[in-house]
């Protein structure tokens, strides 16, 4: 019986592996698939990383090296190459590699940490023919920073993602063109820093309202349709512009990998598609503890290290017997907020305030944010600008909570 | 009156600038009045790409220059690093080219490898 | 010189090529795309119907019926992912109780086992997810679900186990008559046989037309598909269809043997008979059309839309006849073609004896495949493997959970994958919910460094279908 096993080695198994090795647990076990840790941080070469985390701004993989020298002078074993198959219900983690075949280990606490996938074409039944030269931005990323090879040299993206985004500016530095970027939302989707740097700075433009209506090309990709959509993000007729092009990036959203959770019985939140978690970051299955992008998607690395940090140090606790069996409130949303995580928050823990991330709907300017238990409002934030592209974050103090059920974030005018 | 939104980091603050006075608002640390300033003059960029490394589990090291460089040298930054090559080991930090292209910036690798 | 020449490697092409792979001949089988299996064979339904559907006394009865008598015991010989699951047509009228009627008698005259006639109860115990509309159902217990690219690969593989030559990417340009053969012009080289058969699917018409006068005319049918992730997969148990009208058997709901659930097609005569490409309206039709067996299907989840073109004609029936002397024409399998293959490949054998071509079995037949699915194994049976070859327990394709030895091993099979879609057909990898987003740089690189090419040689698919354009 291990203490601790963490599934994936990406930046939330790191974080996790190294907030519950401060909080005293020394049995720690990482289960990492690829070759190296890091996770897609490797792929990730462009700057942005680390401002909150360690105030400097670093590059994907040097955000990895840190965690990674971090726990260097630990007693956190790492085992790469190593899939996990399957997550039973008495947290036995059943896995596979080349070395020790297929084993099965049991761990008084699991942490998941898979992170997410991209969302593929076949997800928003884009039609047109299937030639080669449809990538997911993430697949087209790998190709380029990791082997070296650029997999197109005309190039529509669709969606705008940050990681297509990204792409746009990666390619463009590498000689590609990059015609236009399509969003079906009225808003861009990604980070406005990237908009500005990564479209504006290269004059890439971005079509907002607008989507991939017809792929044309059966071997290679020769072109694409873009049409505007309606309120209702219906194609309009009449619209159509059509784009040559050898490549079609998509980066139309990501979906945290819940196959292991869903198979160990732990329910799913069908609004973020993740584990429902309570505020120390447990799923339903007790012992069993999630964080990062297989929670819900975030948009900074260095947000998930702190969830990831979360989760470790609450399984150390259970590990070391101090056990959170409070009465749980149920954290509800309203209006713009599309959903939050945690879902549940457990009374008396340890900390005086509750990390609270969600999302909105549409973007929103010079507005409150509420917290009610029903009948009073228990907290507000105010914020002059709030994107479906930007995760929000308030703490909010243990002490507003009382004695209320449930409590509703909502966003006012 | 100038608007911009700074890209220093990920928080994107809308930020105003008096192109005469060169005077700031809407920012929410310093690095927004550098950065509103440097747009208005020369701005700047951190450039990050990929060199050949030999040896490596990889055939690509991630690099990146160690400072914001002007942004009218990006695309020329990363054509001049197409000269250049790694030999494993190769270590964070460590200077690729120093002061490239007089940018005031060294490229460094930004993975061990 | 062969005694016979194959034209096209879909699974009636395979099928043949099996069923004569097991005489002493000379066998040849030209495909014109990169594998196997490229055209009406790796978009389709992948049903193995029962047979209650075509009409009495035809040649399609008949073969349909044998060829899924026949499914069971050649996919468990072929190790070929199939399942028995049965299938369904429901009934949602008093009219359609009368179609099945006559489907159920249709199905009893052609010789289909154990078929009955199910009531509104027995029938939503079965399928507790159908339509509560649905009132009966003619219920096929004999209806099976196959891998049908594998299908047709297992056969096409053991035929060039047993000896019988592939060659791929080889086009048919002329079919010439020699004084006492005939001799196959290619975009490669010429072939002499004694005999043709002509397996060209939707270019049978244009290979007949090269040795005799029209004789029947291809209508290229085209048929989109929903093919939804696994979450989707256990909605029905069986194949659900709805009544047949004149268009053919309308839109089914089927689970399918990797897991997943796949909806469609709906059926548009084309012109163009190499277009696949999906349309946003007959999606939309179809979606509309499934929704009548069942509601609860959740199409965010759908992982792919596929369209593939079926090799319908101007004949009700399948066109299997002597073209021309020593050309045998085996034309116009539309559906349930995939189902009477092995049946038909049988029925061409006996026709080509008939015919006066001599016989002789070989002695040492190998009439068995085995594919290593490390997902399948045991435990115990992991280990052995794992110790003997430490590939297989590094997982590439998680969503499938394909090894690195799997996909070394289609890259080096009797027919090798040369493409990345060719290595999906083969063992999964890249069929999953990401699509290849993260298994398909790798299995570039394996097929790479196993066929020691280039990364930027290594296609998608069909010639042309780059995935890479320049190296840095």
């Amino acid at each position: 019986m291990r203490d601790l096993i963490i599934v994936g080695g990406g930046p939330a198994g790191l974080a996790a592996a190294y907030g519950a090795y401060e909080k005293g647990v020394k049995d720690i076990l990482i289960l990492e698939r690829e070759d190296t840790l890091g996770g897609i941080l490797n792929q990730c070469i462009h700057n942005g990383f680390g401002l909150h985390r360690f105030k400097e701004e670093l590059s994907g993989p040097e955000y990895a090296q840190r965690y990674i020298d971090m726990l260097k002078d630990t007693t956190v074993d790492i085992l790469s190459g190593t899939t996990v198959l399957e997550l039973r219900e008495d947290r036995t983690v059943c896995a596979l590699n080349s070395r020790q075949g297929y084993f099965e280990l049991q761990a008084k606490t699991v942490i998941l940490a898979m992170g997410c996938r991209e969302r593929t074409r076949g997800a928003i039944s884009i039609p047109g023919s299937r030639p080669a030269g449809v990538f997911t931005a993430g697949a087209a990323q790998k190709y380029l920073n990791m082997e070296g090879y650029l997999c197109g040299k005309r190039v529509v993206v669709l969606g705008s993602g940050d990681i297509g985004l990204i792409m746009a500016r990666r390619m463009t530095l590498e000689g590609a063109k990059v015609l236009a970027c399509v969003e079906v939302m009225p808003y861009s989707g990604g980070l406005t820093r990237n908009i500005v740097q990564c479209l504006e700075d290269f004059g890439i433009p971005l079509y907002l309202s607008h989507t991939v209506t017809d792929v044309r090309g059966d071997r290679r990709l020769t072109g694409v349709t873009v049409s505007k959509v309606d309120e209702n993000r219906n194609p309009i007729p009449g619209t159509e512009m059509d784009f040559d092009c050898d490549t079609l990036l998509l980066s139309v959203g990501l979906i945290p990998e819940n196959e292991l959770t869903r198979g160990a019985g732990i329910e799913i939140d069908p609004r973020t598609n993740g584990p429902l978690v309570y505020d120390n970051m447990e799923t339903t299955l007790e012992g069993v503890f999630a964080c990062g992008n297989v929670v819900h998607v975030h948009d900074l690395v260095d947000y998930v290290s702190e969830e990831a940090a979360r989760a470790g140090a609450s399984a150390a606790n259970r590990i070391l017997g101090k056990i959170p069996e409070h009465r749980a409130v149920h954290i509800k949303t309203d209006g713009a907020v599309s959903y939050t995580v945690p879902q549940y928050i457990r009374e008396n823990a340890e900390e005086k305030t509750v990390s609270l991330s969600f999302r909105v709907r549409k973007i929103l300017d010079d507005v409150k944010i509420q917290v009610s238990d029903g009948q009073r409002t228990v907290f507000t934030a105010k914020r002059t600008h709030m994107a479906p592209g930007e995760m929000e974050k308030i703490q909010l103090p243990r002490e507003a909570i009382g004695d209320a059920r449930d409590l509703t974030v909502s966003v006012e005018k | 009156m100038k608007e911009m939104i700074c890209v220093t980091c990920p928080k994107g603050c809308r930020l105003k600038i008096d192109e005469q006075t060169l005077k700031v608002s809407g920012n929410s640390c310093p690095r927004g009045t550098v950065y509103a300033q440097n747009e208005l003059t020369d701005p700047k960029r951190v450039v990050t790409t990929t060199v050949p490394v030999s040896g490596a589990i990889l055939p690509r090291c991630p690099v990146r220059t160690s400072a914001p460089v002007s942004k009218k040298l990006m695309i020329k930054i990363v054509q001049e690093l197409k000269k250049y090559s790694l030999t494993s080991p190769v270590k964070v930090g460590q200077v690729v080219v120093e002061n490239i292209l007089g940018s005031g910036a060294d490229v460094i690798v930004t993975r061990n490898l | 010189m062969y005694d016979v020449l194959i034209v096209g490697c879909g699974v009636v092409g395979a099928a043949t090529a099996y069923a004569l792979s097991r005489y002493q001949l000379k066998i040849a089988v030209l495909e014109k795309e990169n594998d196997v299996a490229m055209g009406a064979t790796r978009a389709n339904s992948a049903i193995i119907h029962a047979g209650f559907d075509p009409e009495e006394g035809t040649l399609m009865a008949k073969l349909n019926v044998r060829g899924c008598l026949m499914a069971e015991e050649l996919c468990r010989k072929l190790d070929v992912p199939y399942r028995k699951n049965g299938s369904l047509v429901l009934s949602f009228s008093e009219d359609e109780d009368k179609t099945l009627e006559k489907l159920y008698r249709r199905g009893i005259s052609n010789g289909v086992p154990d078929l009955r006639i199910l009531e509104s109860e027995e029938l939503h115990e079965l399928e507790p997810n159908l339509s509560p509309t649905a009132r009966r159902a003619l219920y096929a217990p004999s209806a099976g679900i196959v891998s049908p690219w594998d299908y047709a690969l297992a056969m096409a593989e053991t035929a060039v186990r047993n000896g019988a030559e592939l060659f791929l990417e080889t086009e048919v340009h002329a079919i010439e008559k020699t004084e006492t053969a005939w001799r196959v012009h290619t975009n490669r080289k010429s072939f002499e046989t004694a005999y043709v058969i002509n397996c060209a699917g939707v270019h049978s018409g244009q290979i007949h037309e090269m040795v005799a006068a029209p004789a029947f005319r291809i209508i290229p049918c085209k048929g989109q598909y929903f093919l939804l992730d696994k979450s989707e997969g256990t909605l029905c148990t069986r194949t659900l269809f709805q009544c047949p009208s004149k268009v053919g058997k309308g839109v089914l709901v089927s689970p399918t043997v990797h897991g997943n659930l796949i909806v469609g097609p709906d059926a548009v005569d084309i012109e163009n008979c190499e277009d696949t490409s999906t349309t946003a309206a007959q999606l939309a039709f179809v979606r509309k059309t499934a929704e009548k067996t069942m509601t609860k299907i959740n199409y965010r989840n759908t992982i792919r839309n596929f369209a593939g073109v079926r090799s319908n004609s101007d004949r009700k029936d399948f066109i299997i006849f002597f073209g021309e002397e020593k050309f045998l024409d085996v034309a116009g399998i539309k559906s349930p073609g995939l189902t009477a293959a092995p049946a038909i490949g049988e029925y061409v054998v006996k026709l080509l004896e008939n015919d006066g071509l001599v016989l002789r079995k070989k002695e040492d037949y190998t009439d068995s495949r085995k594919v290593i699915r490390v997902k399948e194994l045991s435990s115990s049976e992991k280990n052995d493997l794992i110790k003997k070859d430490p590939s297989y327990g590094r997982v590439v394709c998680r969503c499938e959970t394909v090894t690195e030895g799997e996909i070394v091993a289609a890259a080096h099979g009797p027919i090798p994958a040369k493409t990345v879609d060719g290595v999906k057909r083969r063992c999964n990898a890249g069929m999953g919910r990401c699509q290849g987003g993260f298994c398909g740089p790798r299995v570039v690189d394996i097929l790479a460094r196993e066929q020691n090419r280039q990364k930027e040689e290594i296609l998608k698919d069909k010639e042309g279908s780059f995935i890479l354009l320049s190296k840095l």
